[in-house]
């Protein structure tokens, strides 16, 4: 749960949605997801695992609003998912021409709104870059730096749901490990969507696992440890989950 | 910058010693020494010249880099003008600008028009594909990431796509201050009152090879300034663009 007064904090309950795809859904002529129907619970992360080609990314695509599937995607509260959704990509995304607090504000200078760069500064704050990286260009920042950056924009959109893909798979293993910790605690209270191929980075962070298996792919349900996220990665039954369910993405290759 | 004026000097000793060497007359290869000398004698027409052949210069390139961006911006944002205007972008092109250049000049007179509208014609080109190339280049993360914002299709177009596609409308910017002489030169040698090509031309006819050189070579130097400063304001224009090539030169 997120602690009371800081500027990460979510302000309304999220709510969770549900996709149905009856048919499944192609790409073209190929089909990429089997026929499914699957609820992400409110205020929870959710991480959904699979093989590369597996149908990750349509998935979160698919919930994003990115593939013209109105019909298919509904929060749970029968409002519109569309403008409370935030998305956080593999990529960080971030603008080359616009310095650090220019990206943190792009959702509302792309919307022409007045950017609230006081929230701005104190959400990168707790992403942990300091005063001296706020007028630095992309270009200047490490990988670490830039996923930071983009997680503090996506934060700064104040959406209830995050998409997030694969969103630390282009840094190195211990800054991967130091931004999960963070997005934990930063995304606690957040329907959170998690596409990864990181068994531990599931392990760790989510409250319920998915393993996309088989094409068209279905999702399977997966066992989740105990213990709340950020999970500490030494821990023994987290390493045999984390073997267990190697095991299983590795079945749903072949 | 010092290994090129070393390399100049060598090529001009070498040309001084074989025009020496050879004998050869005055009107066919005239030494750097004659072409130093005309040059001096010469210096205030040429001077007066440079300032008409330059001004014809940075019109056009002002002109042809305004048109050709609205030209890429058309072609961007409305549908329709793709299937039109991109057939037309293409035959303009495939007119030699010499095989028009004397229509130029009857339509528009001796004056600066016709070479202006000649050295516009030749940047127009370049900045439009290469800002229009830009502008359909942008990162489709980007664009997604633009969507589930909210962005209207225009933010996109002008906020996002844009500023995407400078590092591209340089590289065309880029182009064409190199080719700018080019149209203003060729405007001047179909028919002019003044300018260097003007210049060149009347010497060409008297056999003045040696003040023929000396023109040529104040163009050179301003198709040089030029793109240098082309070049240094468009880097000064975009600081955040990293270069790899000049990242690895000083580290060195």
């Amino acid at each position: 749960m997120p602690a009371k007064g800081t500027v990460s904090a979510l302000s309304k309950p999220a709510p969770g949605f549900r996709i149905v795809l009856p048919q499944g859904l192609a790409l073209g002529p190929w089909p990429v997801l089997g026929p499914l129907d699957l609820t992400i619970a409110g205020g929870r992360c959710t991480a959904l695992l699979g093989p590369s080609g597996s149908g990750k990314s349509t998935l979160l695509r698919l919930v994003a609003g990115l593939l013209d599937e109105p019909d298919s995607v509904a929060a749970e509260d029968g409002a519109p998912l569309a403008g409370r959704i935030a998305f956080m990509a593999q990529q960080d995304l971030l603008a080359p021409w616009r310095d650090v607090l220019g990206n943190v504000v792009l959702g509302a200078h792309l919307r022409g709104e007045r950017p609230d760069r006081d929230r701005a500064r104190a959400l990168l704050t707790e992403a942990g870059l300091g005063a001296a990286e706020w007028q630095k260009y992309p270009a200047q920042l490490s990988g670490g730096m830039r996923q930071r950056v983009a997680l503090a924009r996506t934060l700064m959109e104040d959406r209830p749901v995050v998409l997030m893909d694969e969103p630390f798979s282009a840094v190195d293993a211990p800054t991967r490990h130091r931004l999960q910790a963070l997005a934990a605690r930063l995304l606690a209270g957040r329907t959170v969507l998690l596409v990864t191929h990181d068994p531990l980075e599931a392990l760790r962070l989510a409250d319920r696992i998915l393993v996309l298996r088989g094409t068209p792919a279905v999702p399977v349900e997966h066992p989740v440890p105990a213990g709340t996220a950020p999970r500490p990665a030494r821990d023994a039954a987290l390493l045999a989950a984390q073997a267990a369910l190697l095991d299983q993405l590795a079945e749903a290759v072949a | 910058m010092i290994r090129a004026l070393i390399a100049a000097a060598g090529l001009i000793l070498l040309w001084q010693a074989f025009v020496m060497l050879t004998g050869l007359p005055n009107f066919l290869l005239p030494s750097p020494l004659r072409v130093a000398q005309a040059l001096a004698a010469r210096w205030d027409s040429l001077v007066a010249n440079a300032l008409v052949t330059g001004s014809e210069m940075l019109l056009g390139l002002v002109l042809g880099a305004m048109l050709g961006g609205a030209m890429a911006l058309v072609l961007m944002a409305w549908r329709g003008g793709r299937r039109w205007l991109l057939p037309l972008l293409l035959i303009s092109q495939a007119i030699p600008v010499f095989a028009i250049a004397p229509l130029l000049t009857l339509w528009l007179g001796f004056g600066m028009g016709s070479k202006v509208a000649m050295a516009t014609m030749i940047i127009f080109f370049p900045v439009a594909t290469a800002f229009y190339d830009g502008l359909r280049r942008t990162e489709t993360g980007l664009l997604d990431l633009a969507q589930t914002m909210g962005a209207s299709r225009a933010a996109v177009l002008w906020r996002l796509r844009v500023p995407a596609a400078l590092p591209a409308l340089a590289s065309g910017l880029r182009v064409a201050a190199a080719v700018a002489p080019i149209g203003a030169i060729v405007g001047e040698w179909v028919g002019a009152s003044a300018g260097l090509g003007y210049m060149m031309l009347h010497a060409n006819g008297r056999s003045q090879t040696d003040v023929m050189f000396a023109a040529l070579f104040v163009l050179v130097l301003m198709a040089l300034a030029l793109w240098f400063a082309t070049d240094f304001l468009l880097r000064r224009a975009m600081p955040w663009q990293a270069d790899s090539l000049l990242a690895t030169e000083t580290s060195r």
